[in-house]
């Protein structure tokens, strides 16, 4: 064997062995953090904040809608990252990661969605409107699909790998344009839409008039979405790690015979 | 115990519960799986070693 | 280059390939939307660039499958790619191929479709120029999904999942320009941004196709 590959067999066995022991010793801080962020936060919101004097008490919703919000964002982001990594320095862990985060995703993009609908049924008089921000999430719930289901479909993890990749870079960037379609297609089909971007309480609109009062929960909700979701991706990038390494052994377990 | 939610308790409540339960759904099934594919790797890496 | 392209056209043309499959799907689905809406002429004319923008995208998408199967099934797939032809040039003709089998006999029926929806009279010539520009891109777009999904037993639903969201933009912009067409409003800025996904669409996914079909053929 040339040196070479043996620095590749190393880069490849060594790495996943060292990613895990770290895991192992950083998980418990962001479980336990994420816990008490989330708890403290929602707690405070959810029964010591006062209720708006326009939305009443649905302003609560907020403390779910906005943190889940931005991590299905971040999350896609995140997984861009390292499908460029991978992509690259060829490193396993970076792949596996990007395959983990997915699924976390798709729920956060639920969360979103789902709250969204519940908080617009008496706000907006509708559970679902085609307003540009709501139509994004919806493209972004596809591709978080159409990611997953070709993570699924392929049999040889490194094919599936690359692929994804080149998938999610296509995909961000096809996103971004829906997003600037779905903001001009909207204004084009009704001028209204102004009012009811007005009382939304989606994303930048919100960041200005949220007030102190909610604002201080909130943040403590995003930080704890943040260390959640930290801890979710470290614990199934472990778990797809081992579940590569089965595969590994058995195939070797095969050929020996 | 719960604040007076007013007229839009059944809003708040549901948002909250959907929400929670997907977060605990996810946390759950990364913990089954997780816990499910370590079990297997040990079986196989000792099968491994006892075969040598 | 021609030869490969005048290949596929003929084995596009005999039994089994895709041409004719497209239109088909076209000509069902205008013919049924009234059916489904009811015959108000003026409700039919105001959702006719819309709906024949969906028929046009949704026959696009059901001829893909077909795009690189019938190559990768006998292993020409292989012999392109050691071919002098780099690969991005591959995808380009294959794309051409099923834009001229699948993209142009759907913006030629398009207007004796429309006739069928009460199309308004302004509408006619705006919807051939919007669907001129842009079935280009659903071609090219198409065959990055088909090159993502070629190696897979029953890969079909998920090409279809994975190109839907690709082709919202290029709906969006090309329904538009449509719409505004049929309405008699300003249609440059939505025609504008359709030239530019097109052209962005042509002239850099043949790069991830191409890349993407390397790894396939690992």
């Amino acid at each position: 064997m040339s040196i070479a590959a043996k620095a590749n067999a190393l880069w490849e066995y060594a790495n996943p062995r060292k990613f895990l022991a770290t895991s192992e010793r950083v998980l418990p801080f962001f479980w336990i953090t994420s816990a008490i962020c989330l708890v403290v936060g929602l707690v405070w919101g959810f029964f010591f904040t006062p209720d708006d004097y326009k939305q009443g008490s649905t302003v609560k919703i907020i403390y779910l809608h906005v943190p889940a919000a931005l991590m299905a964002i971040n999350c896609w982001l995140m997984m861009l990252a390292t499908s460029l990594v991978w992509l690259v320095r060829r490193h396993h862990v970076s792949a596996l990661a990007a395959r983990a985060a997915a699924p976390i995703g798709i729920v956060m993009t639920l969360i979103a969605l789902a709250t969204g609908a519940i908080w617009g049924q008496p706000m907006w008089g509708t559970w679902w409107a085609w307003d540009p921000r709501l139509t994004s999430f919806l493209i972004l719930f596809l591709f978080y699909l159409g990611y997953v289901a070709l993570w699924e479909a392929i049999e040889d993890p490194d094919t599936a790998a690359d692929l994804t990749s080149v998938l999610c870079m296509v995909g961000s960037v096809f996103a971004l344009l829906s997003r600037y379609a779905v903001n001009f297609w909207n204004q084009g089909l009704h001028q209204g839409a102004s009012v009811m971007r007005a009382a939304a309480v989606t994303g930048a609109d919100t960041e200005e008039k949220v007030s102190n009062i909610y604002f201080y929960p909130l943040l403590l909700c995003i930080i704890g979405f943040v260390l959640l979701f930290i801890a979710l991706v470290f614990y199934r990038t472990g778990t797809e790690i081992r579940a590569r390494r089965i595969k590994a052994l058995l195939a070797r377990e095969r050929v020996s015979g | 115990m719960i604040p007076d939610l007013g007229k839009y308790s059944d809003t708040v409540l549901s948002a909250y519960a959907a929400s929670i339960l997907l977060l605990v759904a996810l946390v759950v099934f990364s913990v089954i799986r997780g816990r499910k594919v370590r079990a297997e790797m040990e079986k196989v890496e000792q099968r491994m070693s006892r075969h040598g | 280059m021609i030869a490969l392209l005048l290949r596929d056209l003929k084995l596009a043309f005999r039994a089994g390939g895709g041409f004719g499959l497209g239109l088909a799907f076209f000509l069902i689905v205008t013919v049924l939307v009234p059916f489904s809406v009811g015959p108000q002429s003026s409700l039919l004319s105001t959702i006719a660039p819309g709906i024949l923008w969906l028929g046009a995208l949704l026959a696009c998408l059901l001829s893909l499958d077909r795009l690189l199967a019938l190559d990768w099934e006998d292993g020409s797939l292989d012999l392109l790619a050691t071919a002098p032809l780099p690969l991005e040039a591959v995808v380009t003709i294959k794309a051409l191929a099923h834009w001229l089998t699948t993209g142009l006999p759907l913006v030629l029926a398009a207007p004796f479709l429309g006739v069928l929806l009460n199309l308004p009279v302004p509408g006619f010539s705006w919807l051939v120029i919007s669907l001129l520009i842009g079935t280009p891109a659903m071609s090219v777009i198409g065959t990055f999904g088909a090159a993502l999904t070629v190696g897979l037993k029953r890969g079909g639903l998920l090409l279809s999942l994975l190109v839907l969201p690709l082709y919202v933009p290029t709906l969006i912009f090309g329904a538009e320009v449509a719409r505004r067409g049929a309405t008699e409003m300003e249609t440059q800025t939505p025609l504008l941004m359709l030239a530019g996904i097109t052209a962005a669409t042509v002239a850099l996914l043949p790069f991830a196709s191409a890349a993407v079909l390397r790894i396939n053929l690992r």
